[in-house]
């Protein structure tokens, strides 16, 4: 149940998250998603474990990934209002929206923490 | 109640609203840019999966790192993951277009000018990937 009261402070992490993604994905997708795949850039496995290891890295990326989570679910909640013109689903959006937010956060708190 | 899904009712009277079509974003450019960086929600989504995927590869050792860059040279994952670096980059483009409607900075009693907002933001985008790109490939 999202109440009134919750919105200002969903709005801050949708634009902290916003910044966070602007800045920081466009550069770790093209290195991770095609840099590396496609082979232009060959780092090895055991080179990749020791920076994502480092304590300063797994915060960075666990603050990376839950307000960029937060700042997609928010703005993709209201493309489904805007859009769609499903306004009056409000309830079950917001429950799916920011519950998967929420799971995508806790699993990679869980990832980073383990690494 | 929904707009315009209203019908006579004894003490009030029919909304009085025009039905919008669900594909009213398709009419313009501007409409379209607007939904294009919405969507680029879904993408920034998408990143985030997939750097967490990269994630686990590389935590579970050399070998499942090679099967996750198997998996992503399939085309249909460079696809999806190029397309996502397309739209990440445009939410980057708007979001920084727009830094100066949110942020106002004085010097003095001069309010900066937007480009100047714009402009750092851009800058900051350069220093930052500068940043990951060395920290993930020395540091």
């Amino acid at each position: 149940m999202i109440k009134r009261s919750a919105e200002p402070l969903l709005w801050m992490v949708f634009s902290a998250g916003g910044v966070v993604a602007a800045l920081v994905l466009p550069m770790l997708l093209f290195l991770f998603g095609v840099a590396f795949p496609l082979g232009w850039l060959t780092p090895s496995a055991t080179h990749l474990a020791s920076v994502i290891g480092h304590p300063m890295t797994r915060l960075a990326l666990v603050i990376v990934c839950t307000l960029s989570l937060f700042h997609a679910a928010h703005r993709f909640r209201y493309t489904l209002y805007d859009g769609l013109q499903i306004k009056h689903l409000n309830e079950v959006i917001a429950l799916l929206c920011y519950g998967s937010a929420i799971v995508g956060s806790a699993a990679s708190a869980y990832l980073l923490a383990t690494f | 109640m929904a707009p315009g899904a209203g019908h006579y009712t004894a003490y009030h009277p029919r909304w009085l609203r025009p039905h919008v079509s669900t594909y009213w974003w398709l009419r313009r450019r501007s409409y379209f840019a607007f939904i294009l960086r919405e969507i680029s929600s879904v993408f920034v989504a998408w990143s985030v999966v997939y750097l967490l995927l990269t994630i686990d590869a590389v935590g579970r050792g050399p070998a499942a790192y090679q099967d996750l860059l198997e998996w992503s040279r399939q085309p249909w994952v460079l696809v999806v993951n190029l397309t996502s670096l397309l739209l990440v980059g445009f939410h980057a483009v708007t979001w920084f277009n727009l830094a100066p409607q949110a942020v106002v900075v004085h010097l003095g009693h001069t309010r900066l000018p937007g480009f100047w907002i714009s402009a750092s933001n851009y800058a900051a985008w350069v220093v930052v990937s500068a940043i990951v790109a060395w920290v993930v490939l020395r540091g």
